[in-house]
């Protein structure tokens, strides 16, 4: 069974006071997939990564990471954790730290790892996202494109088996977005396994192999991009595509 | 005698009234940030236990209230002829009273700055800390209190001139600080203008400390998180 997947996620239910955001959300992720939420704003795209590595808490429903359970793990979550990496919408990288040691400080406080080998780490993560030279910058001296550059080399130095996008180039300009859309790209096709919430549609028709419509704290559609977007005329994706003035032609 | 060389004279004596009056500040600052800093924290954040967030909460709060409520004098006759003999310790040194009430009274204040910078920084910080595995101790350790720091520090500093000048209230108690001397030295002497002395050097003091922390905060600035624009020359 281990071999099927790498991600599974069965049936989260998640409500913030009376309103249910998730609405029993299943879905699974083999090794190596890149997977693409897409879908109009609120339909909990978001709040679902965040149930599963858990910073969200959903009321039901079960997150696997290969075999073994992380919902419900207790501290053991924080081993689950540095296997499922973040990226976020605003990068969140830590302020008072230059790119070099945001990318080493969770290498040296939660893997133990030496200072110096923690630094030959973070330096290679940076050269992979192309920021090794700005290793020695803080957060507030870079821009956008790069910040979330060395977030993603954050996140790549924990070696993670999957790595969540939230939305992460919805902060930036166009030319920014396309510097971190290749990045992410290039990890793809290296065969890291992804799950992204983004709106860039040209990302999702070229890299996911798998595009997950939702709506109202559901799954509404799954499949490639060919089957949703070229096939079927009668796609849910296809006409919201279609009204944001993308994507058909 | 003229007034040099009753200066002269009495040097010695003033001068450790100085230490007295810089020992009874450095509690009343230290005390201050090694209770104040975790009193914030136990106020922004919870164990996620109800009655132990409950307990600690309340704690802190009254804390805060009493050393706040109440006017320094009030607290340092409480304690000197209150509390400390109620708890079987009448006869210790007025200077360790006074340390202890500067002290407390500190931290309840500078647990509010630190609370303030707490609270001020962004709720990401602590979200992509704890998506790279850190525990929330950690996280707090090696993310929110370096920054927090450095944000509360100017306000922070103004603990200093604060401290120092209530340290003369303890005078009221007999601790043989700055002003306690001076005043012996002009009722044996008859020299009055030894107060201008006493007030020079609290504003000596008060200027190599402010100077001094404000070197700290241009020391441990981040460019773009902290420290002035420019070259943070705020003070003369």
């Amino acid at each position: 069974m281990s071999e099927e997947y790498i991600l599974k996620v069965e049936t989260i239910h998640k409500r913030y006071g009376n309103t249910e955001v998730l609405k029993g959300v299943s879905f699974d992720v083999k090794k190596g997939e890149t997977l693409v939420f897409i879908g109009p704003s609120g339909t909990g795209k978001s709040t679902l990564l965040r149930c599963i590595n858990q910073l969200t808490v959903p009321e039901q429903g079960r997150v696997f990471l290969r075999d073994e359970e992380v919902t419900n793990s207790g501290a053991r979550i924080n081993y689950f954790r540095q296997k499922i990496g973040m990226v976020f919408q605003n990068f969140c990288l830590f302020d008072h730290l230059t790119a070099l040691r945001n990318v080493e400080i969770a290498l040296i406080k939660v893997r133990g790892m030496k200072p110096e080998e923690a630094r030959e780490k973070a330096l290679y993560e940076l050269r992979q996202v192309g920021m090794e030279e700005w290793a020695e910058h803080y957060p507030a001296e870079l821009s956008g494109g790069q910040a979330q550059r060395v977030s993603i080399a954050r996140a790549l130095a924990m070696d993670p088996d999957v790595i969540l996008f939230d939305e992460p180039t919805s902060a930036l300009d166009p030319e920014l977005t396309r510097e971190v859309l290749e990045v992410m790209k290039k990890l793809a096709q290296e065969g890291m396994t992804m799950l992204v919430v983004t709106h860039e549609m040209g990302f999702a028709c070229n890299v996911a192999n798998r595009i997950l419509f939702m709506e109202n704290g559901k799954i509404v559609e799954e499949g490639s991009p060919k089957e949703l977007l070229e096939n079927r005329d009668d796609s849910r994706t296809k006409k919201f595509i279609g009204g944001l003035g993308m994507g058909e032609d | 005698m003229d007034f040099i060389s009753i200066l002269i004279d009495w040097a010695p004596y003033l001068l450790t009234g100085v230490f007295v009056t810089l020992g009874l500040t450095a509690a009343g600052l230290g005390i201050g940030v090694l209770m104040g800093l975790p009193m914030a924290i136990g106020q922004v954040y919870s164990t996620g236990n109800w009655w132990l967030d409950k307990i600690m909460k309340s704690f802190i709060a009254v804390f805060v209230w009493f050393f706040r409520g109440l006017p320094i004098l009030v607290l340092l006759f409480l304690f000197y002829f209150g509390i400390f003999p109620a708890l079987g310790m009448g006869n210790l040194a007025p200077f360790f009273v006074g340390a202890v009430v500067l002290g407390l009274r500190g931290a309840a204040y500078q647990s509010q700055i630190f609370r303030g910078a707490i609270q001020s920084i962004n709720e990401g910080q602590m979200t992509a800390a704890r998506s790279l595995g850190m525990t929330k101790l950690s996280a707090i350790r090696t993310i929110i209190l370096p920054q927090s720091f450095r944000i509360a520090l100017p306000g922070w500093s103004n603990e200093y001139p604060n401290i120092l000048t209530d340290s003369a209230v303890c005078y009221a108690i007999g601790v043989a600080e700055l002003l306690t001397r001076s005043s012996q030295i002009v009722s044996q002497t008859y020299e009055a203008s030894i107060y201008f002395v006493c007030a020079g050097v609290f504003i000596v003091l008060n200027y190599a400390g402010m100077r001094g922390l404000l070197a700290l905060e241009n020391k441990i600035a981040v460019p773009g998180f902290s420290g002035s624009r420019d070259d943070n020359q705020v003070f003369l």
